[in-house]
């Protein structure tokens, strides 16, 4: 099979992972996290498909500021314990329970 | 699970369902248009024939600043406006009170010093390779958030000039060139030829230092204190 091929494929498949993970996450900071992770891997999708221009931006401002912006954001929550507005902790423990 | 024990907020079976039909069809629709569909052969071919007298070699800098510099013209006027919003909301809270982590300053020792140099290559290689001055600034603005979050001031002592002159020079610079270029019977943002290359640098640069302040400003999250 065709190396190349095969990476895109990898990386498809991680690419749409990742984002629904970010999406579905019940952990603001987690999904935060998440999404800066999307970012770098979106970026190397762009090397893929010729733009490296596009990937530098993606890497540099998709996943780097906005990643900062919004762990600023998130610190900047109110909420004194572990628990934030975005979390969803009924979700969370549904989730420890099934497991 | 039945909709009795839904927790509230929470959609529907029904409507999760439509929802995901919905969004197939979607999918389906754009995977059908990229396969069937005829690609549009684009303008590459117009940006090609113009590229020797843009005063870039490479096309994505020659569209950005040249072909379509009017764009990237409102583009700095959009993240000025943006950093003028976030400082009408107020003073900058205190982000970090606390003794910062050795790993936080070991690691700035080592990627801040980078940061300029990198910042240099990718607005110098702008012109003719992959970079610029978005990149270029967010790469600079990474550098300043660093030394956000680790409570630090650059040792380096830079003209004290208000952080506001930096953040508006992008612009600022942008728009007198773009001006400047008129006498002669010249469009607004037409740049001469043979002088083209250096106009862009000139503009790129002052736009990369904007971006960094812009970015680092927004991060900061409202009007420094020592500003007025």
């Amino acid at each position: 099979m065709n190396p190349g091929l095969l990476f895109d494929a990898v990386l498809v498949t991680v690419l749409l992972w990742v984002a629904w993970a970010a999406l579905a996450s019940r952990d603001l900071f987690r999904g935060i996290v998440l999404f800066i992770a999307f970012g770098l891997v979106l970026s190397m999708g762009w090397v893929r498909l010729g733009a490296p221009d596009v990937a530098l931006a993606e890497a540099a401002i998709g996943a780097g500021i906005a990643g900062a912006l919004l762990l600023a954001t998130w610190a900047r929550l109110p909420g004194k314990t572990e628990e934030r507005p975005g979390d969803d902790l009924e979700g969370q423990e549904r989730d420890h329970e099934q497991r | 699970m039945s909709s009795a024990s839904r927790p509230p907020g929470e959609p529907g079976l029904l409507l999760r369902a439509v929802l995901a039909l919905l969004l197939l069809a979607a999918a389906a629709g754009v995977a059908l248009a990229l396969v069937a569909g005829q690609v549009a052969p684009g303008l590459s071919g117009a940006v090609a024939a113009a590229l020797p007298d843009s005063g870039a070699s490479n096309p994505v800098t020659a569209v950005l600043l040249n072909f379509r510099g009017y764009d990237t013209l409102l583009e700095m006027a959009v993240l000025t406006a943006a950093v003028v919003g976030v400082w009408s909301l107020g003073p900058a809270p205190r982000i970090r009170e606390t003794e910062p982590s050795p790993v936080l300053l070991g690691m700035n020792s080592v990627l801040i010093p980078l940061a300029p140099l990198i910042c240099a290559y990718l607005l110098w290689a702008g012109s003719s390779r992959p970079g610029g001055a978005f990149q270029a600034g967010a790469v600079l603005a990474a550098a300043g958030v660093l030394f956000i979050i680790s409570g630090r001031r650059p040792a380096v002592h830079l003209p004290a000039a208000p952080m506001s002159w930096g953040i508006v020079a992008g612009l600022g610079v942008f728009l007198a060139v773009a001006l400047a270029v008129m006498p002669g019977g010249r469009e607004l943002l037409e740049y001469p030829r043979g002088l083209a290359g250096a106009l862009i640098l000139l503009v790129e640069t002052a736009a990369t230092v904007s971006i960094a302040l812009i970015l680092a400003g927004l991060f900061i999250g409202g009007r420094p204190e020592d500003e007025p």
